[in-house]
């Protein structure tokens, strides 16, 4: 038992990950953690991209089901998994049955490599990016499947389109992630490296982020992924597999129920993904801002209290509400419920403020952070942006976002060599 | 004139064969589809995406309101044409009263011409704002629906303090109006106007200039002005091709040869010219309303009419200016109460016909943006 406890226990002084420490245990324990966080963070998704899309379009948004319809993902869910299993006649069954699981896994999988701390990731993979890009790639096919073995046109077109759109957009994605990748081995070595935790490391040592490397390549490379990921993940203004005006839902038109709640489950945990992916690269993962400009303990100290102070406001905005609710009986559950939320907010934030833990906590809520700008982008997009046209994304892949990617990678190329052999300051 | 003599997409040679097996593709878009605007069925012949032909399904939402005007007395059909495009409601109600006072030759009173001529052009503005939203919302930005929605319903709101209905309003009787204006109408009036002006920039903000949009309407569903007129087509898609044709100015009717307005028209009669004329449009009716409200007499509403409509034995054929296009009646009486026949030219179902042409040879997302760009009311195309 003891022995046990020590196993335990020494994980949490090392520096490594779980799997790179060979700590099954803990390992265990992240995948549970990375597969509840994510579940959690696509119900927060789902609940925030409709508030915050109601409110860009002058309206309210769910209000009915808890305050603020803060418990509507959760009636969805829960509507979605008792709706009945349908299976149209015609479909190819055991393909039609498998493709939400390809779609689910290989968005899932993705996460094993994910940085949320130098810590904190289930395994740091030598080979950390290519298994991302890779595996992320897998769930094309899970949409073909849908696609082809739903039986029906619209799902048929759905499909195609998607599949050109996803295979196209990841080539000139694969050109801006290499050009970051070059910019990790401007060391001393001169050997970069495709671990998703080395690549932060690498901003790190450089002391600046790879957005601003080499002002401006480095941004337009994180520009050609940035356009690429949304087009990646079908999103607006990109969603032409899913145009509802046009395809009514594309791929998933024939799918229904729980069967359907996959596909949205991986769009979202996809979205993550690919943010997390343009987090690492560019925005130096799990780094809190100015890690070098404004570096020393007070800083450090300074910025450790973020996190609580983030859940204390998002605790504030609560109590705020709770006051705003109207007096009414009625209303007293929904009153009581929005402030005992606050209330959960408010300790977790108290928590956080615990030295130990915000010091070993802090590195997931920056990376968290960024990866929630990124997803109020598209959330953002999609209030703002028409969709575009079959042929005009495909333009648009490979007339202007390859040759610009092209173009960077060899400039980056150029100019690491330029300053790595050439000349040294 | 375009060649329509290809085969029809229904025609297909080998029927048996299924779609995986021929580079055709027949789908059917509707009769249940988000972006048909109601129960239009568009039969779909495709090659990928390519649109190789298209034909209209249309009689889902036949009502036979022509048949009904032939068993109703000319009072009791009006409420009935407002059930033809129910979003330009006002509209509908104007040519039909028009249309069998030139019967009994009689005129309305100056200030109901007026006033007529407030509710249609605000009318007008209804239409358009529910055309781009919907319009805009097919082409995938969602955000102007609720835009113009929100603005729509102050419209609305005026409707319904006039005459107690919102969408089929029945505003306007054979010879005049049923009922005074309200108080404080006139200013309510123009308080929208001072609200809605600035709107209708905020619209174009949001579209007029985005890349993505420009791109998607800009030589998207082009149709000549010869082609326009062979088929008939009319209305803000007739001026979008280049022809200065607007039945307010070309053979004016209610009172609109008294107030100052520009008819918009467009040049390359494509989908990003239609929206421009359409907002154009919007403005002027701005100007029609003020002017109107400006001028508004006083007098009485109603005309001398008597009890029993009994019109003499002959016809009439009437139209107007709608949001549409040209929405005309043509009503035959045989001296009786009820008309021998109605017969109303709809602008959405001759407009509709244009489709085919519009889309032959373009993408399967610009039949959707065509659809929209037509602005059809499949009420008013089946009847």
């Amino acid at each position: 038992m003891n022995a046990f406890v020590q196993y335990i226990e020494s994980y949490l002084t090392s520096n490594l990950t779980p799997g790179a420490a060979g700590n099954m245990f803990w390992v265990f324990v992240y995948i549970l953690l990375v597969f509840v966080g994510l579940s959690v963070a696509v119900i927060c998704m789902n609940w925030l991209e409709r508030k915050i899309l109601a409110h860009m379009q002058v309206r309210l948004g769910p209000m009915r089901v808890g305050p603020h319809g803060l418990l509507q993902p959760f009636a969805d869910a829960l509507k979605l998994l008792l709706k009945e299993d349908i299976m149209p006649a015609e479909a190819d069954s055991v393909i039609f049955w498998a493709a939400p699981f390809i779609v689910v896994l290989a968005a899932f999988t993705t996460f094993v490599v994910v940085p949320f701390g130098p810590q904190h990731a289930i395994t740091d993979m030598n080979i950390g990016i290519l298994f991302m890009l890779g595996v992320s790639s897998l769930s094309v096919l899970g949409i073909v499947m849908a696609g082809w073995a739903s039986n029906s046109h619209y799902p048929l077109i759905g499909a195609l389109r998607s599949s050109a759109q996803m295979v196209s957009y990841e080539v000139a994605m694969g050109l801006a992630v290499v050009s970051a990748i070059l910019m990790t081995s401007l060391n001393a070595t001169g050997t970069g490296t495709l671990s998703m935790i080395g690549i932060v490391e690498a901003q790190k040592a450089q002391g600046e982020w790879f957005i601003f490397k080499f002002f401006p390549l480095g941004l337009v490379s994180f520009a050609i992924f940035a356009i690429a990921m949304v087009a990646e993940t079908n999103r607006a203004p990109f969603d032409l597999a899913e145009a509802e005006s046009e395809l009514t839902a594309g791929f998933h038109t024939e799918y229904s129920g729980f069967r359907w709640s996959l596909f949205f489950l991986a769009e979202y945990s996809a979205m993550i993904a690919v943010s997390s992916i343009a987090v690492t690269l560019w925005l130096g993962g799990w780094l809190r801002p100015f890690p070098n400009l404004l570096s020393g303990p007070r800083w450090d100290t300074f910025f450790s209290y973020f996190p609580g102070a983030t859940f204390l406001a998002l605790a504030a905005i609560c109590f705020f509400n709770v006051a705003r609710m109207p007096k009414h009986p009625y209303f007293r559950i929904q009153t009581v419920g929005l402030a005992g939320f606050g209330g959960f907010l408010a300790f977790i934030g108290l928590v956080l403020f615990i030295p130990a833990v915000s010091f070993r906590v802090q590195d997931i809520f920056w990376f968290s952070a960024k990866v929630a700008a990124f997803m109020y982008l598209y959330i953002w997009y999609r209030g703002t942006f028409p969709r575009y046209r079959f042929d005009q994304l495909m333009k648009i892949g490979w007339k202007v976002l390859l040759p610009v990617g092209l173009g960077v990678l060899i400039l980056t190329a150029g100019v690491a060599l330029f300053q790595q052999n050439l000349w040294r300051p | 004139m375009t060649d329509r003599t290809t085969l029809s997409p229904l025609d297909l040679e080998t029927p048996d064969k299924t779609f995986l097996d021929s580079n055709e593709l027949v789908i059917n878009m509707g009769p249940q589809h988000p972006a048909t605007h109601g129960v239009l069925r568009v039969i779909l012949r495709l090659d990928g995406e390519k649109v190789l032909g298209l034909e209209c399904v249309i009689g889902y939402l036949h009502r036979g309101v022509e048949k009904i005007g032939e068993n109703r007395t000319y009072t009791m059909f009006n409420p009935y044409v407002d059930r033809m495009d129910y979003v330009a409601a006002v509209s509908n109600g104007l040519g039909y009263c028009e249309a069998v006072e030139k019967l009994l030759s009689i005129e309305a009173p100056p200030r109901a011409q007026h006033v007529r001529v407030i509710l249609t052009e605000l009318n007008r503005i209804a239409s358009h704002q529910l055309w781009l939203g919907t319009h805009a919302l097919d082409i995938g930005a969602i955000t102007p629906l609720f835009y113009t929605f929100r603005d729509r319903e102050e419209i609305l709101k005026i409707f319904e303090k006039y005459c107690g209905a919102r969408l089929t309003t029945h505003s306007f009787r054979i010879g005049g109006l049923q009922y005074e204006t309200y108080n404080g109408f006139e200013k309510e009036v123009k308080n929208f106007l001072n609200f809605f002006r600035p709107k209708i920039s905020e619209y174009e903000e949001l579209l007029t200039t985005n890349r993505i949009w420009v791109e998607r309407t800009k030589n998207v569903g082009k149709i000549s002005a010869e082609d326009c007129i062979a088929l008939g087509v009319t209305g803000p898609v007739l001026r979008a091709s280049g022809v200065k044709w607007d039945l307010r100015k070309a053979q004016p009717y209610a009172n609109y040869k008294n107030f100052d307005f520009e008819i918009p028209t467009g040049q390359n009669g494509d989908t990003y010219d239609r929206y421009l004329v359409r907002m154009e449009e919007m403005r002027q009716a701005v100007r029609i309303i003020e002017q109107a409200v400006d001028a508004l007499p006083e007098g009485p509403i109603m005309a001398k009419v008597p009890k029993v409509m009994k019109p003499p034995v002959g016809e009439v054929y009437h139209s107007i200016e709608a949001p549409k296009g040209e929405l005309g009646y043509f009503i035959v009486s045989d001296g009786s109460t009820q008309p021998y026949r109605v017969r109303v030219r709809p602008p959405s179902f001759v407009n509709l016909q244009a489709l085919d042409i519009m889309c032959r040879g373009q993408l399967v997302a610009d039949v959707i943006a065509v659809i929209g760009t037509l602005d059809i009311v499949l009420g008013e195309v089946d009847r």
